[in-house]
């Protein structure tokens, strides 16, 4: 028994040592795989995960340049980039976030809208990458964050730069206004340019300028965490910010120009003749712009979309109206260019017939004129002596001189979206509606009715190519750019669209006389607003129909309703002796031209050589001031 | 001997553990990203596992073997215990809360159940008859299913092996566990369905892990990325952006040799693993010089149940084996396994020079 045992025992021992060798054997083995698998790693595959490596802890980063900012003539500030508190919020540290919008929202004021906007980001966006709840906190509502910002875990206060208008709504319709960059848009731009841009030009300059305001981004290559937390920047390539624009604009006469058309519907246009510089550049009724940077509500939008006042719509660029007899004076150099005598008469009726027709086209003094002369005609606003002026020139005539000096045609201002207007032709209206043209139809043409439509700017480069002498000037909003090192100013140059080279040059004067006749004669139609004025001035009335009056049929403005009165307007430039403003204004359903639109205009003549420095207007007209002193 | 059979402590085994220990500290002090307060509670634990080990060593392997039916019935009661609290508690339960002291009765069945199998075993002459084989299995399987079920798969299959560790060493005919091999590849995919979808997943991106690259992929890929990029000479203490960047999940805990990895190189995976290399075989030499069947099965399920948990760590995050949750042992922070290790080394030191003694 006992032999059996240590037989056992030593069986036993025999067999667990054996087990143990085999063991320790495969023991060697398994570290010799280890260790073959981690040289495996780090030899034999060292390049790739070394690669894969720096992939990760390396980001590409853009820097967004400041945009440029945009000031007017004087320098003032019309677009800047002005910072705000912000609360921003990292959706991978919240644990709930509807909680944590509830917290929030007992302290700051939160619109159901942006909130919504605010998820949509958050689902669409990865999770560390940090989303903006409110922009623009008020001061109270910084400081009541604040105080609660060691509850809000997850959120934090951050200053942001947004796109501000200081003069808000009076520059919306020149200065337009930048946009939040949409997923619309991403698929339009070049998204290379773009990283790390918020904000694109959507409309007025901020569009059209888009280019030199963006600026160009720049590059850091920045060491981050897994989470995304920037540790170190290993490389740099600075930004560089958009360009500054400068303006021709003078914001103040721009602000007192539209106070002049108080709560009419209408325009305002101002130019210097001889730059094309945009002095003023209005239209009526306005909307913020600032409620656009940042994504306009749905309500808000809606007001200004549905309103009948259509203060979305740019008037002074894209509005169209018959010009009435604010043409009258070109018509007048037409005719003379043509070869009819400044002198010759005509006889005025109060209405005018074509030949071997009973058709009567009225003047608007049903008593007639009597005799004219051109400048009669263009002082008192004789409709016949025009009609008759346009039956002898015929209207291709007529559409390639008014052409010349800009209507029917893009003037080439810097605004997108210009549209071309109408002169009429034969041409024209066999092309665009298949029929010919009666020769009722030159009639009315000469005194600017009919199927002519002109926009205010193309009214304005009209008065200012009479002003000046026929050399017809692209108008411009921005007459400078300096380079965001705010040192180098590059003026731009001033374009000259066309020159008209008249057969007689003296004609020019007699259209200038005329027109002075308007506002200074003793019969002019708007010498209201000349007889008092410090400088000598020459401009012309018009009223457009809005609704035509049947023959025989008196006007009769209060019984008419407000919206299908006459439009009232009045071109005029200033000094006459070396001009240096010509404007255009339109008064929607304002009824007289020379009752309501003149004394606007006179106006914003008034303001405008009130700001310059004085010696403008001394030099050339010392004796006058001196009398008037 | 004589300084030896006073303290009851292996001279060679103290001097690689406390190496090991070593560079536990050296490697976490850049994986905690400096944390003083990590550092010190992790030096706490290593010297009260230190001071566990040389307590345990001071029992006698006559003690142990007495007792082990005892702590084998009283740590399986505790599981149960936990997993009655559990399902009062809604929630996976791992531990037992005794007011002063919480504690993972799970981790001690990685000691519990060694001791318990090798007493059964050793009660009768070796090799394994049938019936016996089939006895030690339901001793093994009865608390690896109770962990099973709480649940937590990385500590199930340390106390499975460390028992089933036992059954070959004693001798289990090579038939039989070629039997047993068929056995488990017959019913692997009807076990398939038996694990947690997390489960499923994680072994499907072992073949795969680009194939989801920020899901369950995630991990092992970055792991991974830490590891070759380290290259032959690693990328310099405290200087490994894996790590150093939050790359490497659970980097101070389960992931910690991919940080080793990447800062130390292979230069430094070489060293560690020799270090590993060692304990394993003086643990094995030991076993091999015990004087009973006992404290040889015993021995040997310590030292190699170790070995394997080098070996799943390590296989775990360089891509060759799925993601459980085992600890780079006595590497990784935190202090619970780093006990249960510590009092495996003292039944070692007890099993060695007691036998020694007795020698004398």
């Amino acid at each position: 028994m006992e032999t059996a045992q240590i037989k056992d025992y030593q069986r036993e021992t025999t067999l667990a040592k054996q087990r143990l060798s085999i063991a320790a054997g495969v023991v060697v083995l398994m570290f010799c795989g280890l260790f073959f698998r981690v040289w495996f790693l780090q030899v034999y595959e060292y390049e790739r995960f070394e690669t894969l490596s720096n992939d990760n802890r390396i980001r590409l980063q853009s820097v967004s340049p400041a945009r440029g900012e945009i000031f007017d003539r004087n320098g003032r500030l019309l677009a800047e980039n002005k910072p705000v508190y912000s609360v921003e919020i990292l959706p991978s540290q919240v644990d709930d976030m509807d909680a944590l919008l509830n917290q929030i929202a007992r302290l700051i004021h939160l619109d159901e809208q942006s909130v919504e906007s605010f998820l949509e980001q958050v689902r669409s966006r990865p999770s560390f990458e940090s989303q903006t709840l409110k922009l623009a906190l008020s001061e109270a509502e910084v400081a009541r964050y604040a105080v609660h910002q060691h509850k809000l875990n997850g959120s934090s206060l951050e200053v942001q730069v947004v796109r501000n208008y200081p003069y808000g709504e009076e520059t919306a319709h020149s200065v337009g206004y930048v946009g939040r960059i949409s997923q619309d848009d991403l698929a339009e731009i070049d998204r290379e340019a773009y990283r790390g841009i918020r904000y694109i030009g959507r409309l007025g300059i901020e569009g059209m300028y888009e280019e030199q305001l963006r600026g160009k981004i720049g590059f850091e290559q920045v060491e981050t965490t897994a989470h995304g937390r920037s540790v170190r920047v290993l490389e740099s390539e600075s930004p560089i910010n958009g360009e500054d624009l400068i303006l021709g604009l003078d914001i103040d006469l721009q602000i007192m120009a539209r106070q002049a058309l108080g709560d009419y519907r209408g325009s305002i246009v101002a130019l210097d003749p001889t730059s094309g510089d945009v002095l003023a550049f209005v239209s009526n009724p306005v909307y913020d712009p600032n409620l656009f940077v940042n994504g306009i509500s749905q309500e808000n939008y809606g007001k200004l979309r549905d309103s009948l006042d259509r203060p979305l719509l740019n008037r002074a660029l894209n509005g169209r109206y018959a010009p009435g007899s604010t043409i009258k004076g070109l018509v007048g150099l037409a005719a003379l260019e043509y070869g009819i005598s400044p002198a010759s008469t005509e006889i005025c009726p109060g209405w005018y017939s074509l030949p071997g027709s009973s058709q009567r086209y009225r003047c608007w003094r049903h008593a007639g004129h009597g005799s004219v002369t051109l400048q009669s005609a263009i002082a008192q606003s004789c409709d016949v002596y025009f009609y008759s002026v346009a039956q002898q020139l015929g209207i291709d005539y007529l559409h390639g001189f008014l052409t010349e000096f800009g209507l029917g045609r893009r003037t080439g201002i810097d605004l997108h979206n210009e549209p071309t207007g109408l002169v009429p032709s034969k041409e024209w209206k066999e092309r665009a509606r298949d029929e010919v043209w009666y020769p009722g139809e030159t009639v009315i043409t000469g005194i600017g009715q009919g199927y002519m439509l002109v926009t205010p700017i193309q009214l304005a480069v009209m008065t200012a190519t009479l002003a000046n002498n026929g050399t017809r000037v692209a108008p411009r909003l921005v007459t400078a750019v300096r380079a965001a090192d705010h040192e180098t100013v590059q003026e731009l140059p001033i374009l000259i669209k066309q020159q008209v080279n008249l057969s007689d040059p003296g004609s020019m004067s007699i259209i200038s006389d005329a027109m002075q006749e308007v506002t200074h004669g003793e019969r002019g139609t708007a010498r209201a607003i000349g007889a008092d004025a410090l400088y000598r001035m020459a401009g012309k009335s018009g009223t457009a129909q809005v609704i035509g009056i049947a023959q025989d049929e008196k006007y009769d403005a209060d019984k008419i309703p407000e919206r299908l009165r006459d439009h009232a307007l009045f071109v005029a430039y200033a000094p006459v002796e070396n001009p240096k403003i010509a404007v255009v204004v339109i008064v929607e359903n304002g009824g007289s031209g020379s009752g309501v639109a003149a004394p606007i205009a006179r106006a914003v003549m008034d303001q405008y050589f009130a700001n310059q420095s004085n010696e403008v207007i001394t030099n050339e007209t010392d004796t006058r001031v001196a009398i008037a002193q | 001997m004589r300084a030896e059979s006073r303290s009851h402590l292996d001279a060679p085994l103290m001097v690689f553990l406390i190496m090991l220990c070593l560079s536990s500290l050296f490697i976490l002090y850049s994986a905690t990203g400096e944390n003083d307060g990590a550092m010190l509670r992790q030096v706490i634990r290593i010297l009260l596992s230190f001071a566990v080990l040389a307590v345990v060593a001071q029992i006698s392997p006559q003690t142990w073997h007495r007792w082990s039916p005892w702590v084998y019935i009283i740590g399986s009661t505790l599981l149960v215990g936990v997993l009655i609290l559990g399902i009062v508690g809604k929630g996976a339960q791992r531990w037992l809360d005794l007011g002063f002291f919480r504690f993972q009765p799970s981790e001690l069945m990685k000691l519990w159940v060694p001791m318990m199998v090798a007493w059964v075993v050793s009660r009768r002459p070796l090799p394994l008859s049938i019936p016996m084989t089939c006895l030690v299995l339901i001793v093994v399987m009865l608390p690896v299913g109770l962990v099973l079920l709480q649940p937590d798969l990385g500590t199930a299959i340390l106390i499975a092996v460390s028992g089933l560790v036992i059954v070959i060493l004693a001798g289990l005919r090579w038939r039989y566990m070629l039997g047993a091999l068929i056995c488990v590849a017959v019913a692997a995919p009807y076990l398939w369905t038996y694990l947690h979808e997390y489960q499923q997943r994680r072994i499907l991106t072992l073949i795969d892990p680009w194939s989801d690259p920020l899901g369950a992929g995630y991990h092992t890929i970055q792991s991974m990325i830490a590891i070759g990029s380290g290259g032959s000479r690693g990328k310099g203490w405290m200087a490994g952006s894996q790590s150093q960047l939050e790359f490497i999940p659970e980097r101070s805990t389960d992931f910690i040799f991919s940080v080793f990895a990447e800062e130390f190189g292979l230069m430094g995976v070489g060293a560690l693993l020799a270090i590993y290399m060692c304990i394993v075989f003086r643990a094995l030499m030991i076993a091999y010089a015990a004087q009973d069947t006992w404290s040889r099965l015993l021995a040997g399920s310590l030292s190699l149940t170790f070995f394997f948990y080098v070996f799943v760590n390590i296989g775990m995050v360089s891509g060759m084996l799925p993601v459980v949750g085992v600890p780079l042992p006595l590497i990784s922070y935190g202090g619970t396994s780093m006990v249960t290790l510590m009092f495996g080394f003292g039944i070692l030191m007890s099993i060695h020079s007691h036998q020694s003694l007795m020698n004398h």
